[in-house]
């Protein structure tokens, strides 16, 4: 979507993002998502009386690995309790981080080449999970609340990144981007679904040169979609509140992703005063050279690296394949690529089959050996395996395992000899006269037309290649 | 009344059981219970389980700890497995606590029988018990006046002999000032010697659990019982429990310990002769005393008054009606939060988390939370330089002997001003201990103070039993 002209908007994010760690930050607690409600607590997650939290070293493992991967500075940290009343926060208070976070700056290069800068990403714990009854669904007018306080204290991260993206999809570039180096971290499983990331966008707008606007800030965004199509709402919206005149508000609206549209959600008048003071029951975080050093060390390559890797295996790689390449690297699943390279297999086809046929049963990869992979592809390329062929082993090798010849034979999948092929080939030329005086004068699209012939009478078993050899060798 | 440490070993020798001693604590409960409003709840059955479990623990010849079968107060504000913990407040009433505190776990390990709950001044904001939503405790000495506070029914417990030690907090010289007013040892450790995990957080920067006894030996004693690191709470200190029985008759030989102007300066006239008498008899125990003056800490007070404020007014909020205690029902959630905490707690908690709430509010936070933050490192800083001098400092521990009901109830900075003296240390993180020495008007008790750096316990001890000695108490 493009603005009016003239018109430029300014967005930055924050994004907070659960860590996968095995409890929870401040307790011994499991730290899982779907558990019966309110299983996973304990006297320090419920906040009760006399209890006290203490810090989860492999919360700070993780925050330290998300900070060394976007660039920052991990320097000496402390805790502060945001104060705040709401029944799903148990102490009534939030530990977070104020004025000295673990990690200070850095930035994140997206895919088209620019930089977002990051200001900080800091450590602090998720409140319980509120489910209003009644009214609208939310805490005013509802009949009544439950409360479920698994979640109360899961580690998260918030990551701020500075005011420096221009566009929704830009902003939408960033957020992938970043769930893929949080992915890549080992921090996060990256399950927008599943609350896992969740985004808020601070958006303003401006006529270009201009200083920046008066921002609002939508909360609790949590796909990619509805982070895309919130922010272009919010700056149309923004933009025509001033060109009527008007005056943007500084206030945190809400995205209703049914009717595509915002809403005022508080002003910054009504704003809680979050009275921030240094956490009395908690001590300094600093992690000392030799942590550092050895969260670095653990630190596996970046998508971005991985992905200019990948890039590399190909001749000349066209837009789709730069495309299969993200989705290979998103879900991690590179491996099967570089098998197939190491045993001078074509990266292009590999590339095709787990961008498809492997992104299609991403849940039982698993299953699938990168020696079977590698033999089902090269099956593929010498023809023994129709395209068709191929992947219906793969199909089965995802589901069951196994030995891809073995498969295939399993299946019937004999290829048609070249006798046979000839006579099919023959038969056809010969209840298609037109056809095949067309193709004999040059129209090579008509090659196709043969091709698919052959695969409805062969159903399938052919191989495309063997078939055009057939046609030319007549032509 | 005999001794926890007589106690202990007449229970481990067969001289006595602890069924028996028992016994004797709930008669002297029963007693008086009704007429100084000490226990809140007394826990007879718990009580008697862990007495059986030390008799037979000794009939099958284990070896039991050092607390073997004394029986021990707790103030209400410490939780206990199973046992109603109220802090003396409506907001908690009948509220069981599903875990023990560290301190509950360490007395049961080392053989203590607790025997029940003690009243405070609620949320332990008070000086003299008067402020507890379960009527005032009255001090067993002169039953007209206070015990002092807020951990005066601890104070009380072990002054009417119904147990001979006890435990309470001590934020601002809640555990000191009523030791004081009651002829007792009270003592305030280092800031981290002993784990605050299940003490009901008034401000947690400041708040730590001692012993209350008729004997330094006995508060060196239970001291060294629930000292120590404990993993559950990271302000915890790292080393293990230190030795302070072995040292209490060490002396102050070649100590150097300084007197304090603004330790009793403004106090009656009683206590200075008290606290002058206790320098002499540190002297001619063979200290140096050295007469100083710590200008700074004319500042505490006022500091002491907007943190420790600030931090109840955080450490409260959890008592929302949401998930326990008090709820009073509204049609709202936010409206059930407001009638719950209107109801459920008292004209003083609901100053002090006014004065916090506004102490920490933006705009205000710098001339007031910040400022007193500066206060307390200069404080720190003060007693630093006093300890490069000295090694232990003296001076009172309250300006005069217990007051009467409602003497000091009218006006709240009357009120604050008795913690004048124990404040300080308290803003250090220091340990400082008060122990009997002479008496004031009407024959009632005057506490000296004793401090000294972190993790001095063992000298303050020392130097505690020499007045303690010279107070005709060999």
């Amino acid at each position: 979507m493009t603005l009016p002209d003239g018109w430029e908007m300014v967005v930055g994010l924050e994004v907070h993002t659960e860590l996968l760690t095995k409890s929870k930050l401040f307790c011994g607690c499991e730290n899982h998502f779907g558990s019966e409600p309110n299983t996973n607590i304990c006297p320090v997650c419920l906040g009760l009386p006399g209890s006290l939290p203490v810090l989860n070293r492999e919360a700070v493992d993780f925050a330290m690995r998300i900070g060394m991967a976007l660039h920052s500075t991990v320097a000496p940290s402390t805790f502060h309790r945001k104060n705040y009343f709401y029944p799903d926060q148990s102490k009534d208070y939030q530990i977070s981080q104020y004025d000295l976070p673990i990690n200070s700056g850095g930035y994140l290069d997206l895919p088209d080449g620019s930089r977002v800068s990051i200001e900080r990403a800091h450590l602090e714990e998720d409140t319980g999970k509120s489910t209003h009854l009644g009214g609208s669904g939310r805490l005013a007018g509802a009949e009544s609340s439950l409360v479920d306080y698994n979640r109360c204290g899961v580690p998260l991260v918030e990551i701020v990144s500075g005011p420096d993206i221009r566009s929704a999809a830009q902003a939408r570039a960033y957020a992938a981007e970043l769930r893929g180096i949080l992915i890549a971290t080992g921090a996060s499983d990256g399950r927008l679904e599943e609350g896992s990331m969740r985004f808020d966008a601070n958006v303003s707008v401006r006529r270009s040169g201009e200083p920046f606007g008066t921002r609002c800030e939508i909360k609790n965004l949590n796909s990619l979609r509805s982070l895309q199509r919130a922010i272009d709402y919010e700056a149309l919206r923004q933009i025509d509140l001033i060109e009527d005149g008007g005056v943007v508000r500084q206030e945190t609206r809400h995205w209703d992703e049914g009717r595509g549209e915002t809403s005022t959600l508080r002003v910054k008048e009504d704003a809680d005063d979050y009275r921030y003071f240094r956490d009395p029951d908690l001590v300094d975080l600093a992690p000392d050279q030799a942590w550092q050093d050895r969260v670095r060390a653990a630190l596996g390559p970046m998508p971005a690296e991985r992905r200019a890797v990948l890039v590399s295996l190909l001749v000349d790689p066209s837009e789709a394949q730069r495309d299969a390449v993200e989705v290979v690297i998103d879900l991690g699943l590179e491996r099967y690529v570089h098998a197939v390279a190491a045993a001078s297999g074509d990266a292009g086809l590999a590339l095709a089959r787990v961008a498809n046929e492997l992104a299609a049963d991403v849940e039982n990869v698993s299953n699938l050996t990168s020696e079977a992979f590698v033999t089902t592809v090269s099956m593929e390329q010498r023809g023994d395996l129709s395209a068709t062929q191929a992947k219906r082993v793969l199909a089965e090798l995802l589901i069951n395992g196994g030995e891809p010849r073995a498969i295939a034979t399993a299946l019937g999948f004999e290829q048609l000899s070249a006798d046979s092929l000839g006579t099919t080939v023959a038969s056809l030329i010969e209840a298609n006269p037109d056809e095949w005086q067309r193709y004999r004068e040059g129209d090579e699209k008509l090659a196709q037309f043969f091709i698919g012939q052959v695969m409805k009478l062969t159903k399938g078993q052919a191989n495309g290649k063997a078939v055009i050899a057939e046609l030319q060798a007549r032509r | 009344m005999r001794s926890a440490t007589q106690i202990a070993a007449d229970v481990r020798s067969g001289a006595s059981s602890a069924a028996a001693e028992l016994d004797a604590s709930l008669a002297a409960i029963a007693a008086r219970n009704d007429e100084l409003n000490v226990f809140l709840h007394v826990d007879v059955e718990g009580a008697r389980a862990a007495a059986a479990e030390v008799d037979a623990a000794l009939a099958r010849g284990e070896s039991v700890g050092a607390l073997c079968g004394v029986p021990i107060a707790i103030k209400d504000n410490l939780c206990q497995v199973g046992v109603p913990t109220t802090c003396s407040s409506k907001i908690l009433e009948g509220w069981r606590p599903p875990y023990n505190a560290t301190v509950i776990e360490r007395l049961l390990a080392a053989g203590a029988v607790p025997v029940g709950k003690t009243n405070l001044d609620e949320f332990a904001m008070g000086s003299s018990t008067e402020n507890s939503a379960f009527g005032p405790t009255r001090n067993p000495l002169d039953p007209t006046r206070v015990p002092g506070g807020s951990s005066g029914g601890s104070a009380a417990a072990v002054a009417a002999h119904m147990t001979s030690i006890s435990l309470g907090s001590d934020t601002g010289g809640s555990i000191r000032q009523p030791a004081a007013l009651c002829g007792l040892v009270g003592v305030k450790p280092t800031y981290g010697l002993v784990s605050r995990y299940g003490l009901i957080a008034f401000a947690s920067s400041l708040d730590q659990i001692g012993p209350f006894a008729t004997t330094v030996a006995d508060a060196a004693l239970v001291l060294e019982v629930i000292a120590g690191h404990d993993e559950r709470d990271s302000t915890s200190l790292p080393e293990p429990s230190p030795s302070l029985v072995a040292h209490v008759n060490d002396g102050v030989a070649g100590k150097k310990i300084g007197l304090v102007r603004e330790l009793f300066d403004g106090a009656d006239e009683s206590v200075v002769t008290a606290v002058r008498a206790a320098a002499d008899a540190l002297g001619a125990a063979g200290a140096e005393i050295v007469e100083l003056s710590l200008p700074e800490l004319a500042l505490t007070l006022s500091a002491y008054y907007l943190i420790a404020p600030a931090e109840a007014s955080s450490n409260l909020a959890r008592f929302d009606g949401v998930r326990y205690g008090l709820r009073v029902d509204a049609p709202d959630v936010t409206a059930m939060m407001e009638a719950t905490r209107t109801a459920g707690f008292g004209a003083e908690v609901k100053r002090r988390i006014m004065l916090g709430t506004y102490a920490l509010s933006a705009g205000y936070y710098d001339a007031y939370y910040g400022q007193a933050l500066k206060v307390r490192t200069l404080t720190i800083a003060a007693f630093t330089r006093a300890y490069q001098q000295v090694d232990l400092l003296l001076g009172a521990t309250t300006p005069s002997v217990a007051f009467a009901f409602g003497a000091k109830t009218a006006d709240p900075m009357a009120m604050y001003l008795n913690d004048v003296f124990t404040i300080p240390t308290n803003l250090a993180g220091d340990p400082a201990l008060s122990v009997p020495f002479g008496t004031g008007e009407a024959g009632l008790p005057i506490g000296v103070q004793l401090l000294g750096p972190g993790r001095s316990e063992a000298g303050l001890f020392a130097a505690a039993r020499v007045l303690e000695i010279a107070d005709g108490r060999p």
